[in-house]
């Protein structure tokens, strides 16, 4: 493979790790919730579009759209009846919760659906080869970059230059001063949980055809985006973008020469850059 | 003439762009008496955690007896005689009242890290954190939880610990704030009853409180120390009533 | 004072603290037929008691302590298999000893960060030995690890395969009485008292002069050796190893183990063990999926309700009652 499809077909898988832990990275920044279930939420709209498209036609866009807000309304009232009752909750309560709710999605979804693999019925206009001028590639694949590129555009502009923005920013940096300054911190953490919840969903259907769907998906990945999220930096759109693509395209070019220690070479990656920058990469030093 | 027993020089801290110590020369004699007041944001709490190694500063120095503390660790500190108790109760909630004096009076005496012999069969730190609760009239909670005692009781379990570190320099961070007025003497017996070469600096808000037990007084505003004085001389000075002892002594 | 007569007793043996040795005793006699599965059990319970260690007592988060139950397994497997190193006893102190280091090297570097960035670290440690032992496959089978592992006579005397289950399970009773004991007096000690001290208030154990790092990377250390002698008793009882040993699902068993148990209190590992096995046992093989569901519930369930285990919720009820019958 010539270098350039490689470096697309990494930046794809990018795309779709920075879809799915952007909101991971914004909700760990805000209110320091170990979220271990973040990687359910994606699964949950990955069936969500994918079976919506197979069983009633839905068309792309109108799946994705399905995906996002029903994944968003399923959090909100779980984020309301369960997670608020932990965030004074040890780290361990936390943790230990999340894991049992992945455990619930995973099995209710084996019950559902079953377990196995589910593919996504693309449509005509995705299928196939774009013309790039200096490469051809999947469309697919570059629809997957375009959009993450825009989305990601999207939430930077998002957060800087909106008032709402401005406040997450704050209460990243120091969530006791922006309490003080009025912002409600709660509020603002319910909304963003539920976007990035919602996502996380756009990305697991997105991702489907580069991560797999399938019910064990949460678990399979999570070390993944804990460590986009990590090297991203708590709390950092910008932050979780280039860790994303980072990783996105370490692990794809590692599978493909070094197909059994690729993975290894990740988390040893990961390891050195925790222990010499606890707080990430791109994440701002605390106190 | 021999170095104070703790020193600052030219000690300076700021959080981003917030500057909450400001060239800071300070000094704490043996024996002293001293209060450390100003309004809320002052730098008070900042300027212990500078002395315990807490926080670390931007610029200046820390000394003890005349040796520079610099990179010394908070435990280090302590092993030198430095001790403090907090503004907020940092306790060990889960355990009861006696362990968590046992817990500090263990580390004093270098036995924190053993591991064959049961606390339990250490009479020698239980002996000395029960007398230590008894002194605080602490002995009828020995064996709660702390999370169970009311806030007052708490705060002077936070003393007990620190007390438990038989410190040659003691900084209580607003020891008398939750303590119900009517339990305020036991603080102030115990602090009395410490002996007479060890150093106390206390923060505190309650003016009776200070003008009763400091021999020295230091104000400070804004990170920077304002003026500093016998009682006498800070109640008369003009500039300290106007910027801070009127609201506080009309209260 | 009262409280001081409790304290000075606290470290004393109770009547009931008998009962989980008697009743695997006892097991031994009733159960001839299905010493297999007690043996498991046996080896899960030090498994759980290693990471009581650090989490319950020293209150350090760890999702990767699964590292070092295969590090010990490994240990073992691979001194079987490539130098012939098949001495039970002394084969269980090698894998001691490798975990043990393994422990004490990540824990000298991983116990300076806490919270999110440990939890990573620990995740990554093990996720690193998994792909480490997957791609090593010249000396560890790779994704098939070793079957068919043989070993020595226990003390030259006692034969020791997979057919002989009374001797096993007698052995891993044995072992996991020697290593309880050592907990046991860790847990009592000033030592343990001063994790008990980390794990509730780190500001203020800073503030009492402790070596808190010191502390704790020696209690990681020792946890971690007890967790390997638990992986070498795995791959001596199984005569395999694979990479099953090292993976997130274990890692996070063992914990889901400790919890529904109760932490930070010793017998919660025994509990924790014993009613998971059980019911993972009857479910797991017939309803995999119901087991799943119901594990998931149960897991919110006690980190909303029940913070301390079945042992907890037993407390908290003999409490109760005795505080009736008392009024
Ligand atoms: N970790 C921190 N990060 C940012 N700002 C801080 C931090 N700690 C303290 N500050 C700020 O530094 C200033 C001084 O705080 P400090 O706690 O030292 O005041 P204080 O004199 O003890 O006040 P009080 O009487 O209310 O206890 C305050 O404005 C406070 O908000
Ligand atoms: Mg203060």
């Amino acid at each position: 493979m010539d270098v350039a499809s490689v470096l697309l077909g990494g930046f794809a898988a990018g795309m779709v790790l920075f879809i799915v832990s952007v909101g991971l990275s914004v909700t760990l920044g805000l209110m320091g919730f170990v979220n271990l279930a973040h990687g359910g939420f994606a699964m949950l709209g990955g069936y969500a579009i994918a079976l919506s498209m197979r069983e009633w036609g839905l068309p792309f866009p109108a799946a994705l759209a399905l995906g996002f807000a029903s994944v968003a309304a399923l959090s909100v009232v779980l984020e309301r009846l369960l997670y608020a009752r932990l965030y004074r909750a040890s780290e361990l309560d936390q943790v230990l919760f999340t894991i049992g709710l992945a455990f619930v999605m995973i099995a209710s979804v084996t019950l559902a659906v079953g377990p196995e693999t589910q593919t996504l019925v693309l449509p005509e206009w995705l299928r196939g080869q774009a013309d790039l001028g200096f490469i051809k590639y999947r469309s697919y694949s570059v629809a997957v970059i375009v959009a993450g590129v825009v989305l990601a555009l999207a939430l930077w502009l998002g957060f800087e230059r909106t008032r709402y923005g401005a406040r997450i920013r704050a209460a990243v940096d120091n969530r006791r001063m922006a309490e003080s300054l009025g912002v409600d911190v709660q509020r603002l953490f319910t909304v963003t949980f539920a976007i990035g919840s919602g996502l996380a969903a756009v990305g697991g259907g997105i991702g489907a055809e580069i991560l797999g769907l399938d019910p064990q998906y949460p678990l399979r990945y999570l070390a993944y985006f804990l460590i986009v999220v990590a090297v991203g930096g708590l709390g950092r759109v910008t932050g979780v973008f280039f860790s994303a693509l980072l990783i996105g395209v370490l692990d794809f070019v590692l599978k493909i020469y070094f197909p059994k220690g690729g993975a290894m070479f990740i988390y040893a990656l990961t390891l050195a850059l925790l222990l010499w920058r606890p707080q990430g990469l791109f994440g701002k030093r605390t106190a | 003439m021999r170095a104070p027993l703790l020193e600052t020089r030219g000690l300076c801290k700021s959080f981003g762009a917030l500057e909450v110590a400001r060239d800071i020369d300070f000094r704490l004699e043996r024996g002293a008496r001293h209060a450390l007041i100003g309004p809320n944001g002052a730098g008070k709490t900042t300027l212990v955690n500078l002395l315990t190694g807490a926080l670390q500063p931007s610029r200046g120095s820390v000394l003890l007896e005349g040796d520079d503390l610099a990179g010394l660790a908070q435990a280090k500190r302590v092993k030198r005689g430095l001790a403090r108790t907090f503004q907020i109760n940092q306790l060990f909630r889960g355990l009861t009242v006696l362990e968590n004096v046992c817990i500090a009076v263990a580390e004093r005496l270098g036995v924190g890290g053993s591991m064959l012999r049961p606390a339990g069969k250490r009479a020698d730190v239980i002996g000395e954190a029960s007398r230590l609760l008894e002194m605080l009239r602490l002995q009828g909670d020995a064996g709660r939880r702390v999370a169970e005692l009311p806030y007052g009781r708490q705060r002077l379990v936070e003393l007990a610990i620190a007390l438990g570190l038989k410190p040659r320099v003691l900084l209580l961070d607003e020891p008398a704030a939750g303590i119900p007025s009517a339990e305020s003497h036991i603080l102030l017996d115990a602090i009395a009853a410490l002996p007479a070469d060890i150093a106390v600096l206390i923060i505190e808000h309650d003016m009776d409180l200070v003008f009763r037990f400091a021999r020295r007084i230091t104000v400070m505003v804004s990170g920077a120390v304002f003026a500093e004085g016998s009682p006498a001389e800070i109640a008369a000075n003009r500039e300290v009533r106007a910027v801070y002892l009127g609201s506080a002594l009309d209260a | 004072m009262r409280a001081v007569l409790e304290l000075a007793g606290r470290h004393r043996l109770r009547a009931w603290e008998a009962l989980p040795w008697a009743a695997a005793l006892a097991a031994f006699f009733v159960f001839p037929n299905h010493l297999a599965f007690g043996t498991q059990l046996l080896i899960t319970v030090l498994f759980a008691l290693s990471l009581d260690l650090v989490l319950g007592y020293a209150g350090i988060v760890t999702l990767g302590h699964a590292a070092f139950f295969g590090a010990g397994a490994y240990t073992v497997g691979m001194l079987a298999q490539h130098l012939g190193w098949n001495e039970p006893l002394s084969s269980l102190a090698a894998a001691a000893l490798v975990a043990g280091a393994i422990g004490l090297a990540s824990g000298l570097v991983l116990l300076r960060t806490h919270g999110l960035t440990l939890l990573m670290l620990t995740l990554c440690t093990m996720a690193l030995l998994e792909e480490a032992a997957n791609m090593g496959a010249r000396y560890t089978g790779g994704f098939d690890g070793m079957p068919g592992l043989g070993f020595q006579p226990l003390l030259g005397i006692f034969p020791f395969d997979v057919l002989f289950f009374r001797s096993q399970y007698l052995y891993a009773l044995a072992v996991l009485f020697a290593c309880f004991v050592v907990v046991r007096v860790l847990v009592y000690s000033p030592f343990g008292q001063s994790l008990t001290g980390i794990r509730e208030n780190l500001l203020r154990m800073h503030a009492v002069g402790a070596p808190v790092r010191a502390r704790l990377v020696l209690a990681y250390a020792i946890s971690a050796a007890l967790a390997g002698v638990a992986g070498g008793l795995f791959t001596q009882a199984n005569a395999f190893v694979n990479l099953a040993v090292l993976g997130l699902d274990r890692a996070a068993g063992v914990l889901i183990i400790l919890i529904l148990g109760g932490y930070g209190r010793l017998y919660g590992a025994f509990v924790g063990a014993l009613a998971y096995l059980l019911l993972e046992h009857a479910l797991a093989k017939a309803y995999p999926t119901a087991w799943q569901l119901g594990l998931g519930l149960a897991l919110m369930a006690v980190a909303l309700y029940a913070r301390n285990g079945i042992l907890g919720i037993a407390a908290s009820l003999h409490r109760r009652l005795g505080g009736r019958r008392a009024a």
